[in-house]
């Protein structure tokens, strides 16, 4: 089969490349673009260890096909860290115990990172309701729904700095 | 597992798509969000030769009210049926299924109209399509046609679609003054296929009898349908329990699910008796509220 070129914008960077259309996006992300972080649990459209955000949205991306991603802004767990910083969900992950063996951590991060962006202050609740597509074996997900809420503290306590600095200048 | 090899398309206007399905006449397959197709495809249930991602004809995907009729474009993201506000406030059965369909993952990519022409019998839009009473505008290089819900879906993965057509708009008919519905379903976890769903969708007259209903099941039948007998017996009741308790028996009496993983068939029958009087008092309640 004919190979299609592709072209989207990876972490914040533009990348063109050609692909089998059968090429699955989890693929295309591990295997031509290298990000590792982004991983394979399931294979079956259950577990969420693939999730990325597709323009925007947290999807799993071993349900989709690289050509889908055409034109498309694609954010890895690979995106989220500034200049060696990590993001403050990534920190509370660290701090709250977020992870045992971390194989569906970068899922659980990248789907609360979509949460997060929509809904600053999410309860227990609703952070539970946006992970039921995103299966963790080891933590029995209290330690993650820790992390999440702490998460939302962190970025609070951020933006709050911000716009402190703002104000100041 | 990789899919096997196809040719991929990805028109950006409608009549390109008819194009491309008359060109490869009977062997190319449409693509929207993915979600059933892209599964069946990597478990190699199915292969395409030709493949048809709809998903970038941005006219398809819309929710618009006029004449007191809801239209959803078929490519409208289940998560952004379950975000809007409109559908929310009328339709809380829509929103009710919606919001409960596999995952906000899966959701975020799938669509209504690939939920409905699917024509899986475990998907939750075709029973609450049914008990809205919805037409679906079905597009193809021969102009439009409309039909009736009731009556599009055939048998077990197989719709009233034909090939060279596409699914272009979900139309819901107008809201009665005291009307409202409500889906429910049961699932052993979250993401599965449910053991049974129901659709209800309740209106009143102004004296407090019930004027209209319309109930679809899910997952108890080789396709999804109507529950005709129950819809009947509930006009010009008032509710009470006992209605309700009747309701519920003909619900079951007209369901005809097999014995699977998911439970035997008398399982599956207490548990739609269960969910089938829940949904009608919760119908009932917001239809009297409103
Ligand atoms: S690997 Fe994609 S959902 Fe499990
Ligand atoms: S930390 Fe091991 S699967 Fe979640």
């Amino acid at each position: 089969m004919e190979n299609v070129k592709i072209r989207s914008r990876v972490n914040g960077k533009d990348i063109e490349s050609e692909v089998e259309p059968r090429k699955l996006l989890v693929h295309y992300i591990r295997e031509d673009l290298g990000l590792t972080g982004t991983h394979v649990g399931c294979d079956t459209s259950n577990c969420g260890a693939c999730t990325v955000l597709v323009d925007g949205k947290a999807v799993k991306s071993c349900t989709m096909l690289a050509v889908q991603a055409n034109g498309r802004e694609i954010t890895t767990i690979e995106g989220l860290s500034r200049q060696g910083k990590l993001h403050p969900i990534q920190e509370a992950f660290l701090e709250k115990h977020g992870l045992q063996c971390g194989y569906c951590t970068s899922g659980m991060i990248m789907t609360s990172f979509w949460l997060l962006r929509k809904n600053r202050n999410p309860t227990e609740e609703e952070i539970r309701k946006n992970l039921s597509g995103n299966l963790c074996r080891c933590t029995g997900y209290q330690s993650i729904v820790d992390s999440i809420t702490y998460a939302s503290k962190l970025m609070k306590a951020d933006e709050t700095e911000k716009e402190g600095i703002m104000v100041e200048q | 597992m990789n899919p096997s090899s196809f040719e991929y398309f990805a028109p950006k206007r409608i009549e390109e798509a008819f194009d491309i399905l008359a060109k490869y006449d009977g062997e190319a397959k449409i693509l929207a969000g993915g979600q059933s197709l892209i599964p069946l495809l990597k478990l190699r249930l199915t292969s395409i030769p030709y493949v048809v991602d709809i998903s970038r004809i941005e006219e398809l995907s819309y929710i618009r009210e006029s004449h007191n009729e809801l239209h959803i474009g078929a490519l409208t993201t289940i998560d952004d049926i379950e975000n809007s506000a409109s559908i929310r406030g009328k339709y809380p059965i829509i929103f009710d299924a919606a919001s409960n369909i596999a995952d906000p993952l899966v959701r975020n990519r799938g669509t209504v109209g690939g939920n409905i022409s699917h024509g899986d019998p475990s998907n939750d839009m075709p029973a609450v399509m049914l008990a809205l009473g919805a037409k679906f505008t079905i597009a193809s290089a021969r102009g439009d046609r409309v039909a009736d819900a009731d009556g599009f879906f055939i048998d077990t993965f197989t719709t009233a679609l034909k090939y060279g057509e596409i699914l272009r708009e979900i139309t819901i008919p107008g809201r009665g003054t005291h009307e409202a519905g409500c889906y429910m379903k049961n699932k052993k976890t979250a993401g599965d296929f449910s053991v049974a769903g129901i659709a209800v969708q309740i209106r009143f007259n102004n004296s407090g009898t019930i004027e209209k209903a319309g109930i679809g099941m899910t997952s108890v039948n080789p396709k999804p349908i109507r529950a005709i007998k129950a819809e009947n017996y509930l006009k010009g009741k008032k509710v009470g329990d006992s209605v309700v308790r009747e309701a519920s028996r003909l619900v079951v009496s007209e369901s005809n699910p097999s014995t699977d993983f998911y439970g035997t068939v008398e399982f599956k029958k207490q548990v739609l008796a269960k969910i089938a009087e829940d949904a009608i008092y919760m119908a009932t309640d917001r239809a009297e509220e409103n």
